[in-house]
């Protein structure tokens, strides 16, 4: 069991035609998630992958005609924050932005019109969700995590495959890792991830991963300390990065002493947080 | 990216808010010739992308066109924080009655832009805000409805700005909310905003920073980029798509993603080194990328030893090392590397690897463990 995606979700791919969705659609095709259909604009009517998935103009006409009910967008940043609000529009209350390096000005009137409407955003600069054995939606490698009872919620990309390997290694499994992108706007929060992880059945424990930048770990912490009775295990990354030098990701920059890894770390553990100081060695928590 | 503050007050002034007179000099003879058409007193003000200007001696305040002249070849000359001192600006000088601060940036918790406003501008507001927070007001605005005037009047009545300034002021706060949104900037300031002598709001200094990811729909302004803002290497690795960030240690680290590199730093510290750099490839780099990455790090002279942390999972680990390989082909570097490569087509970038005798590591922690004891030995030496 999962949150969010299961076998049952319907998913159209945003920019299919394009390399990355391409490549990605087939990778979660093979990963056995529906893919009902892609959308790029001017090349409805086209059929991708074998013949497999139509192609179609609009987002609101790819769902009129396959019943879709979430969407995951690899369209170029630059065109990013209208597919999300096409998405929102056509009427999706799950859509997954993969799409990296969105103007900040464009994700802030997103956010705007998304809690106005009520659609869920997972990202922008997400590596999307998997909830193993039963859908991907996005490109977290298959292969590295298998089904389980672990809840894994991370602001990170590759950190998350190195966690989630780890996990497999020591025959640990997941129920559904969901990566809430590295920007500094966002649609999901650690917090919204955290709530729907306490109440699902199949989750009996709770992986977070965080980062330098921002406050989003200190408010974790803080409702985490008020509402998660399950046991929640951290890592942290940045806790050598300089203050003013931004780490790659738009989101992970200390600045004016706030985002400082070491009082993300003071806070979780503070609420109670197993936080481990190896990636690898989250696994001996949880055994 | 940041602009300088005669590039930022030019763009302030085209959204309606009122600067001094004055332009930019590229050399003493040209600053003469602006002060004269001025007349009068002017400021000559170096114009570098650091603050503590005036404290460094970047600012003079001078009262005929010889002395301007003087006054911008000392500073000309000058390097501020290490930064060289390339041109100077010359405003007419105006009688300060009193100084206001008025500035506009994101808010990233409130995920909306904030205007923020203080009757006590001026060199030392950091000091204000840190000792009297409660004389900086702060107003958050809807992206989508952008700023309003009551808003605006609701910050001239907070920082009790006298009645007969509202209606400039007012327009002062939306031109600079234009300028910040118009822009795409996360940052757009005017400090100080002054009262002059003859009762005219107008603003003496201005900064402004852009979203670095909007820069492909604002062509013109991302030819104003100082060069001088970065380090030869950080421009090389911007070249190549790469993120690199120079740091003080002995460790070089290339690394695919952002949080991973963080991640790979954080462990080579706690086994008692410290990284030389910041470096995340990105996902997909082809061999040429990652020779382009190693090279950035061979350059750096307090390089021991390199670490190469790659999660393959869009990039492909036989890439990763045909990139090595290519690099020491050429470089024929001395420097101790240990590469640990997981993911998509592991097996054979780890055979590639193992065939040039290039150290391999099973996990992250095994590989900065290997690392650092290289660095160590390579020290002895």
């Amino acid at each position: 069991m999962s949150i969010l995606i299961n076998k049952d979700t319907r998913l159209i791919v945003q920019g299919i035609t394009g390399r990355e969705g391409i490549f990605h659609t087939s990778r979660m095709m093979e990963y056995g998630t529906q893919v009902v259909a892609g959308v790029t604009p001017g090349k409805g009517g086209e059929w991708v992958l074998e013949g497999k998935v139509p192609v179609f103009d609009t987002v609101h006409h790819a769902i009129e005609i396959t019943g879709a009910n979430t969407s995951v967008i690899f369209v170029p940043a630059r065109f990013a924050h209208d597919a999300v609000l096409e998405a929102v529009d056509a009427g999706l209350t799950l859509i997954v932005c993969i799409t990296e390096g969105i103007p900040i000005r464009d994700m802030m009137k997103v956010r705007q019109y998304l809690n106005q409407q009520g659609s869920r955003l997972i990202g922008p600069n997400s590596p999307g969700m998997l909830s193993p054995g039963e859908c991907k939606v996005g490109i977290i490698p298959g292969h590295i995590t298998q089904p389980g009872n672990i809840g894994v919620v991370s602001r990170s990309g590759t950190l998350t495959y190195e966690v989630l390997y780890a996990l497999k290694l020591q025959a640990i499994g997941v129920s559904t890792c969901v990566g809430i992108g590295g920007d500094p706007i966002y649609g999901t929060s650690f917090i919204d991830v955290l709530g729907m992880f306490e109440v699902d059945a199949h989750t009996d424990k709770i992986v977070l991963i965080g980062e330098i930048g921002g406050t989003e770990e200190e408010q974790a912490a803080e409702y985490i300390s008020d509402h998660i009775t399950k046991p929640v295990i951290a890592f942290i990354a940045g806790r050598t990065a300089p203050p003013g030098k931004r780490m790659g990701h738009a989101g992970a920059i200390v600045e004016g002493g706030a985002g400082l890894a070491s009082d993300k770390i003071a806070a979780l553990e503070s609420a109670g947080v197993s936080v481990v100081e190896y990636p690898e060695n989250i696994a001996d928590f949880l055994k | 990216m940041k602009l300088h503050e005669y590039r930022s007050k030019l763009l302030f002034s085209k959204c309606g808010v009122p600067i001094p007179r004055g332009r930019v000099a590229l050399t003493a003879h040209e600053a003469k010739t602006i002060a004269r058409e001025l007349g009068g007193p002017v400021v000559i003000k170096a114009q570098v992308l650091v603050g503590g200007r005036g404290k460094a001696g970047g600012i003079r305040l001078v009262h005929t066109p010889e002395e301007a002249e003087e006054a911008a070849r000392q500073i000309l000359g000058m390097q501020i924080k290490g930064l060289p001192v390339r041109k100077v600006l010359v405003d007419e000088v105006a009688e300060i009655r009193s100084e206001i601060y008025l500035g506009v940036t994101n808010d990233r918790a409130a995920r909306c832009p904030v205007m923020i406003a203080s009757a006590e501008g001026g060199i030392d507001i950091e000091e204000v805000a840190r000792t009297h927070p409660e004389k900086i007001v702060r107003i958050h605005i809807d992206p989508l409805l952008g700023l309003r005037e009551y808003q605006a009047r609701h910050l001239a009545v907070s920082i009790e700005l006298p009645r007969v300034h509202w209606r400039n002021f007012i327009d002062i706060a939306c031109g600079l909310y234009k300028a910040f949104t118009v822009s795409d900037a996360t940052l757009a300031e005017i400090n100080p905003l002054v009262i002059t002598g003859d009762n005219r709001l107008l603003a003496l200094d201005g900064k402004m920073v852009l979203d670095d990811n909007a820069l492909f729909r604002q062509p013109d302004l991302a030819e104003m980029r100082d060069l001088d803002e970065e380090t030869p290497t950080e421009r090389e690795a911007r070249r190549y798509g790469l993120s690199y960030v120079k740091l003080d240690g002995t460790i070089g680290c290339m690394v695919n993603g952002a949080g991973l590199a963080m991640a790979s730093m954080d462990v080579i510290n706690s086994f008692g080194a410290q990284p030389a750099n910041f470096l995340d490839i990105g996902g997909g780099a082809g061999a040429e990328k990652v020779a382009a990455a190693l090279h950035l790090i061979l350059k750096d002279a307090n390089v021991q030893a390199v670490m190469i942390n790659i999660f393959g999972g869009i990039t492909r680990c036989d890439e990763v090392a045909r990139g090595i390989l290519a690099t020491l082909d050429e470089f024929k570097s001395d420097i101790p590397m240990v590469a640990r490569l997981v993911g998509t087509n592991e097996e054979e970038g780890n055979k590639l690897l193992a065939e040039a005798n290039v150290i391999t590591a099973t996990s992250l922690t095994d590989a900065a463990e290997k690392v650092v004891a290289l660095a160590v030995e390579s020290q002895l030496q």
